[in-house]
């Protein structure tokens, strides 16, 4: 009879194999229970204050009448601005660098350089902003420096994803398209980019789910923290979401600790909504 | 013999320091089928996709030496390779339909070259030719990927076909697929070569016989023997050749 426990060391084998299996999900349930633990306990103290009188009002000194008009707005500009800038500007990157470029030890240390710049702290880029944007620039504190600092911040992600997405393209495809008498563009048009957009996008999503957290750089370039107006252009001043929260939290009062809990449910509601529009556009563009 | 619609004059390829292909003349007559044998590593793939320029795309290879396609080199500066491309189309060895519908992807090249007529009408005729139209002309906009590995095979052959090229490079292209299907794309290149010009790089003696005109054998990147394909295999001319192909070695 063919048995298991007839033959000890296929049933070591199996021991192991089912104490990893336990070991993976045990991993997964702690990292997804915290998660969720943070979502509640945000939720306890955020919910109550979460209305349309917080969604509509501009920051006060009382808890009951502040809310996050400006910095909804600022944040939604600010993000609009840098995915103007910093997409194509990535993607066409990207696409110049496997596509166009000789692949030499030239093109190699660019990769690596540009990796490197996806780990410089945001700080950093913040005080690259002040000198550039703000001051060299001229374009003072508004939505415009912002973004673009924003945007150097996210390039290199972007670039980096895209890049590897191409990269994944199999040689084979471009050489059928190749074969045909295909131009460059056109086998990029066609073939390489529909194939790389799901990974494209992947690093769309991540590079502006940063940016969108991101604190340090703006208020390090002069984002305000208490704007009581609502941005009309790229050169007004402004304030993020981020920057609202934090302002909060660093309030004695308890009234506004919760605030910033109902803030940041604000934020990660941006964020499930942003995430979800690239999902559905991923899901379409491989349909 | 009249001069050749394609041939390799003293060409010589390196990737780098590595000689691929060494001072080699090979001519392809028209409407024929020329067999490129050889053991692997010999060089043949590389010496096939220089006749389209497909070796443009690897790094760090040169080339010395001409192709000459009705008389003019087609590495000449002047030449742009889209237009060597057009003429001279190329199947490869594993079949790569590209992931959409069959008839786009018999559509695809005819409509970015411009090519003027009915694209329905070409798209069928291509399938035709390359034996498929039967077993697909139900399900034109089903998705290419899911065809068998024979049919992906003869859809990448139509695809080369619809942009009517004078000349046909074929890289092994039966080396992934079961014997049915491997005679199925030899019974279509016989009917091919009434129309095409065709040069098919193979591992397999037995097909390299059976279809081929002229054989060419190739060792260490160095033309060994070019004849009628009876002559080189019945009564090949030099000792090496004779044991390669009753599979003494290779």
């Amino acid at each position: 009879m063919i048995s298991a426990i007839a033959n000890p060391r296929l049933r070591r084998r199996k021991l192991v194999s089912a104490a990893f299996r336990v070991l993976c999900a045990a991993t997964a349930f702690v990292v997804v229970g915290i998660l969720f633990a943070l979502i509640f306990d945000l939720m306890l103290d955020g919910l109550p204050w979460l209305d349309i009188q917080f969604l509509s009002s501009f920051p006060s000194r009382f808890p009951e009448l502040a809310g996050i008009k400006s910095a909804l707005f600022g944040s939604l500009w600010l993000i609009g601005l840098t995915a103007l800038f910093a997409v194509p500007i990535g993607v066409l990157a990207a696409i110049y660098m496997e596509e166009y470029a000789p692949q030499n030890r030239l093109t190699r240390l660019i990769e690596l350089n540009i990796a490197n710049l996806a780990g410089v702290p945001s700080i950093v880029y913040g005080l690259l902003g002040l000198a550039l944007f703000v001051r060299f620039f001229a374009l003072e504190r508004s939505i415009l420096a912002g973004a673009l600092t924003m945007s150097l911040l996210v390039l290199p992600v972007i670039i980096i994803a895209a890049w590897e997405a191409i990269r994944a393209v199999p040689t084979s495809l471009r050489e059928a398209a190749y074969g045909l008498g295909a131009t460059r563009w056109q086998v990029v048009q066609s073939h390489v980019l529909p194939m790389a957009m799901p990974g494209i996008l992947t690093g769309i999503i991540l590079s502006l789910s940063r940016a969108i957290g991101e604190t340090a750089p703006l208020i390090v370039m002069g984002a305000l923290t208490y704007v009581a107006f609502v941005p009309e252009g790229p050169m007004d001043e402004f304030t993020t979401l981020p920057i609202q929260i934090f302002n909060w939290t660093a309030n004695p009062q308890e009234a506004f600790q919760d605030l910033a809990a109902a803030g940041i449910l604000v934020l990660l509601g941006i964020l499930l909504v942003t995430n979800s529009i690239a999902l559905a556009i991923r899901y379409w563009s491989t349909k | 013999m009249s001069t050749p619609l394609l041939e390799a004059k003293d060409l010589t390829i390196a990737y780098g320091d590595q000689v691929a292909i060494n001072h080699l003349t090979l001519p392809i007559p028209e409407k024929k089928i020329t067999a490129i044998i050889g053991p692997s590593g010999c060089g043949k793939s590389t010496l096939l996709r220089s006749m389209n320029r497909m070796n443009d795309f690897i790094e760090g290879v040169k080339l010395e030496g001409a192709i000459n396609y009705q008389g003019e080199n087609i590495y000449a500066p002047h030449v742009d390779p889209v237009e060597v491309r057009l003429r001279i189309g190329m199947v490869f060895q594993k079949a790569n339909p590209f992931p959409k519908s069959i008839f786009n992807n018999v559509a695809w090249g005819p409509n970015i070259s411009g090519l003027s007529g009915d694209i329905g009408l070409r798209v069928e005729t291509a399938l035709k030719q390359a034996a498929l139209w039967d077993e697909v002309q139900d399900r034109l906009e089903e998705q290419a990927l899911n065809l068998s590995g024979g049919q992906q095979q003869r859809l990448c052959i139509a695809r080369t076909l619809a942009m009517e090229p004078e000349v046909v490079l074929m890289d092994e292209p039966c080396s992934a697929l079961d014997p049915v299907s491997t005679s199925r794309i030899e019974d279509l290149l016989y009917e091919m070569k009434k129309k095409y010009t065709i040069v098919i790089v193979t591992h397999n003696m037995q097909q390299a016989a059976r279809v081929s005109d002229y054989t060419a054998f190739i060792e260490d990147g160095e033309l060994v023997e070019y004849g009628e394909t009876e002559q080189v295999f019945t009564n090949p001319l030099k000792k090496r050749t004779e044991d390669y192909v009753t599979g003494r070695f290779g």
